[in-house]
């Protein structure tokens, strides 16, 4: 396997980590945040680094160039493939934007400390394939939130026993697993295990009510970071892709469809900012899903490249929302609020990154939605078609939320309530990704597809997808 | 490339960056919140109309004095992946439809920017307005000279995005804030319908050149290279799209709706431009209308039943710009009709002439009740009022529920409210509340802290900061 020519994947995880030992002795609030800042500014940038390293190299997949802890795993641990060199960059920059617009005042409740932890965790994450560490990290991953909710003296009792059921079926799948003979059917009982345990992490209706759950109780910046970046879609590429047979992806890729229209629908109808976010959050999530799950070359890339642009919007609208509610507490969506004349800069990025999670047209969405719905249409003709219906939910949404915090009566306030400069800088470092991806899309969807060409060839080599095939042929010979 | 050919792609190029440059030019002023000055934004306007106009002219006295009749500007693949046979494929077209569409947008969006530089002059939100604009005129721009469904869907949304916006410009106000949703909404779920086309012409053809839906055939002779069965799934889904955008029956709630925002914008979108880009789109695939005999009479009857209930509806409003504004959906229906029936021709002269007389009827609109005081007061005593004409010799309960169905705006809202949004929202929080009391019974406790926001926490933190 090839090799980068810098530790960049074992520095972007070890940066965070160090940082959140040195915040830990910082006392100071303001210091802690700006040194926060500086950390996860050089972590994105070791994870940028990784990435044009990778693409410099032209190969599929290559491993870390290990120097500080080669001792403690096996070479192949962390390895950095077509699926994971975006992730990289795209969790670091949501950590990073999230941190630049955390406003001092909110550091008592939001735990910076925690908050470089779980970026560790998440790189380390996205920087391993199917193996017990990366099983490990998706466990630990858990943890942070719990341990938010319980300092913030909230009941965790939704949490836990969702999150139980998550570590259960996906440690006891992937054990299962282990014991059993890839080349039989009796691969799909460990596999309906694992389906059931990245569903539930992606909050796949009826298993999505601890999302709503946590954007209720959480700090809003710790529930962006736990849920922005689509870590239980992760789960199912790495754990459940490569050996599930097509019927039950494509089974599966219904389920989501039907998940992001129910959320769409409930985002219409919300009452508060945070769980409107929520409900479209999950919407666009199972999109990215249903395209994962078609399994069609078109389909797959069309997946991968909302999973893109999902992560930077949603980001980018989460942490909009949150400056919102930064300055005045929780929104309610009942009536206006006429703040557009006190923070106009904010009002055009909610709408710009709101518009560009659904695919408008000149954002990073619009071709990654385009192919999604072909592929969804190639697969399912008429049920196909609701991937479109979600976008116009979705878009109706967007615009409600918009012209409820921003239009109506204006209030005059004696502070000023517009973007701080750090808000200005992640909101523009957003925009300029959000805008350059929708102009010029072409070298993002080719990368894309020639991930989903390997993801394809990967799970054609699986015995069980190749059983599969066998069928197939069998099935066209004799009709 | 030959010289002609080059001549040809400056110009067509120029006429479709020239707005693209002035939106993102506006765009980005307001996005690092350095807004330019208004006299700024008046030239700058103004020379985009300008440098847009300027080369469609010099394409046209070209083709008039070479002959040609079709000059396609090719752009290149935006996206391509070409094992899949994928294709965003940016091709212009400029042939007989769409230069005599965009000449119009230009001169009617040229008028109405210099109008407006005086109508909003000093108002706080003239930068936000010229701003809508440019994405309209951009948006109009692309739409009309789209060479393919994909190019023509990318103008289509930002025309739509725009005029919600704009609908919704007095910010300060609640209806116009609603009835913006309204706009947004039914753009929404029509433009559904157009992607849902887009994809399944995509499939039908293998691409979504207009050219190749018309067998490479240029405007107006043309015909449809697939077959009546699926002329009328397409031509459908394309129907309810223009329905949709053209305020036609059964959408034609929003047109009044739309009148909410400052005049230039309701003379410009809803008057003559926007309304008549469902109209446009039926015209460019009129050969498509004409192979499926159930498709041209679903399009001949959505005209008529428009026309009629528009004619019906404009006569009893209170309010001039209402009142023009459903006069326009007679015309349009009208258009329509004429769409139906195959006169290509005269439904295109019938689009400019209406659009020039509207704009110029609706700028008028503000400073016309001023002139009928004046006039009444010259002359003391009221102004003859019109007969209602043919309607008087109906039955008096039919003269009733007539007028009631004008004055309730032909209950069209009133039915999509109860056959559609009513039930949807009705649906949606039961399940919502079923959520609610799941959350409860496994937390043991009250689960939504959400519930306890406050309805207007930005009074509370202005009065925390006094």
């Amino acid at each position: 396997m090839n090799e980068l020519h810098f530790p960049w994947m074992e520095a972007a995880i070890l940066v965070p980590l160090a940082g959140a030992v040195w915040t830990h002795f910082i006392r100071e609030p303001s210091k802690a945040l700006r040194h926060s800042v500086t950390f996860c500014l050089i972590t994105f940038l070791l994870a940028c680094g990784e990435l044009i390293d990778f693409l410099s190299l032209e190969v599929f997949e290559a491993h870390d160039h290990w120097i500080f802890t080669n001792w403690l795993f096996p070479q192949n641990v962390f390895v950095v493939d077509e699926l994971s060199a975006f992730l990289l960059p795209l969790g670091a920059l949501a950590y990073l934007v999230t941190v630049m617009s955390t406003r001092h005042t909110k550091t008592p409740r939001f735990s910076l400390k925690g908050t470089l932890l779980s970026e560790a965790i998440l790189l380390a994450t996205f920087s391993c394939r199917a193996s017990w560490v990366l099983v490990a990290l998706l466990s630990i991953s858990v943890v942070a939130p719990y341990l938010e909710l319980k300092s913030r003296g909230r009941c965790t009792r939704i949490y836990v026993i969702h999150m139980g059921l998550f570590v259960t079926l996906l440690v006891g799948g992937y054990g299962w697993l282990q014991l059993t003979e890839t080349a039989t059917n009796a691969v799909l009982f460990p596999g309906a295990l694992l389906t059931g345990a990245a569903l539930l992490r992606s909050g796949i209706f009826p298993f999505h009510l601890w999302i709503t759950d946590l954007f209720e109780k959480a700090t809003f910046g710790s529930a962006i970071l736990y849920s922005t970046p689509l870590v239980g879609v992760y789960a199912v590429m790495r754990l459940v892709l490569p050996i599930a047979p097509s019927w039950a992806l494509q089974s599966i890729a219904a389920l989501s469809l039907l998940t992001a229209v129910y959320a769409a629908s409930l985002a219409i109808v919300q009452h508060e900012a945070r769980r409107m976010f929520c409900y479209l959050l999950l919407s666009q999530s199972s999109l990215v899903l249903v395209g994962l799950e078609l399994v069609t070359p078109i389909g797959l890339t069309g997946g991968l490249c909302v999973w893109i642009s999902v992560g930077l919007s949603m980001t980018g609208f989460g942490i909009t929302l949150r400056c919102i509610e930064a300055r005045i507490s929780r929104i309610s969506l009942r009536d206006f609020h006429g703040l557009y004349q006190q923070m106009p800069s904010l009002a055009g990025f909610f709408l710009l990154t709101g518009l560009a999670s659904i695919g408008f047209p000149l954002t990073v969405g619009f071709v990654g939605m385009e192919l999604l719905i072909e592929g969804a249409v190639d697969v399912y003709p008429v049920v196909g078609m609701l991937v479109v219906v979600t976008a116009a939910l979705n878009g109706i949404a967007i615009l409600l939320a918009y012209f409820r915090i921003f239009t109506g009566r204006p209030v005059q306030t004696t502070i000023a309530l517009n973007a701080r400069p750090s808000e200005r800088i992640a909101v523009w470092l957003l925009s300029a990704l959000i805008l350059g991806g929708g102009l010029f899309p072409q070298p993002g969807v080719a990368s894309r597809y020639h991930a989903a060409e390997e993801l394809t060839k990967l799970r054609q080599s699986s015995p069980i997808t190749q059983s599969e095939d066998l069928e197939a042929g069998a099935h066209h010979e004799h009709p | 490339m030959t010289t002609i050919e080059l001549w040809y792609q400056t110009l067509g190029t120029a006429t479709v960056a020239s707005p693209g440059l002035l939106l993102a030019l506006l765009g980005f002023s307001a996005l690092i919140a350095r807004p330019l000055s208004e006299g700024s934004v008046s030239r700058l306007t103004q020379a985009a109309v300008l440098f847009s106009l300027l080369p469609t002219v010099a394409i046209l006295v070209t083709m008039l004095i070479r002959g040609d009749r079709y000059i396609p500007i090719e752009l290149g693949q935006w996206v391509s992946i070409p094992q899949q046979e994928f294709h965003f494929h940016v091709k212009f077209v400029f042939d007989r439809l769409s230069i005599p569409f965009v000449i119009l947008a230009c001169v009617l969006c040229g008028v109405v920017g210099a109008f407006t530089r005086r109508y909003l002059h000093r108002e706080e939100g003239y930068a936000r307005f010229f701003l809508m604009y440019s994405a309209f005129f951009f948006g109009i721009i692309v739409s009309s000279l789209a060479g393919t469904i994909e190019t023509l869907f990318l103008g289509w949304e930002m025309v739509g995005l725009s005029s919600a916006l704009l609908v919704a410009y007095f910010h300060d106000r609640e209806n116009p804030v609603v009835n913006g949703q309204r706009v947004w909404s039914i753009y929404r779920l029509s433009d559904a319908a157009f992607l849902v086309a887009a994809i399944t012409m995509h499939h039908m053809t293998g691409e979504g050149d207009f050219g190749g839906l018309m067998s490479n055939q240029i405007w107006p002779e043309g015909t449809s290279a697939i077959s009546a069965h699926q002329a009328l799934v397409v031509g459908t889904l394309l129907v309810i799209a223009a329905a949709g955008k053209s305020a036609l029956f059964p959408f034609s709630g929003w047109l009044p709706r739309a009148m909410e925002g400052p005049t230039p914008s309701s003379a410009i979108f809803y008057g003559a431009l926007s309304v008549h880009l469902g109209a446009y789109l039926l015209l460019r695939v009129s050969p498509l209308i004409e192979t499926s005999l159930v498709l041209q009479s679903l399009v001949v009857s959505l005209g008529l039943i428009s026309a009629l209930s528009g004619a019906l509806m404009s006569r009893v409003q209170s309010d001039v710009k209402v009142s023009l504004s459903y006069a326009s959906l007679t015309q349009v229906g009208i258009i329509v009709v004429e769409i139906g029936l195959g006169l290509r021709y005269l439904a295109l002269i019938h689009i400019v002439g209406h659009a020039c007389l509207r704009t110029m009827q609706l700028l008028r609109a503000p400073t016309l009740l001023r002139d009928y005081y004046e006039l009444e007061n010259q002359i003391g005593g009221r102004l003859q009022q019109k007969s209602p004409g043919y309607l008087s010799y109906l039955p008096e309960n039919i003269q009733n529920w007539l007028y009631r169905f004008g004055y309730d705006r032909g209950f069209m809202d009133t039915a999509l409210d109860r056959l559609f949004v009513n039930p949807f929202v009705k649906i949606a929080r039961s399940m919502d509340n079923l959520e609610r009391r799941v959350t409860d019974w496994l937390s043991h406790e009250p689960s939504r802290e959400s519930d306890s926001a406050d309805l207007h926490p930005e009074a509370v933190a202005s009065e925390k900061a006094a």
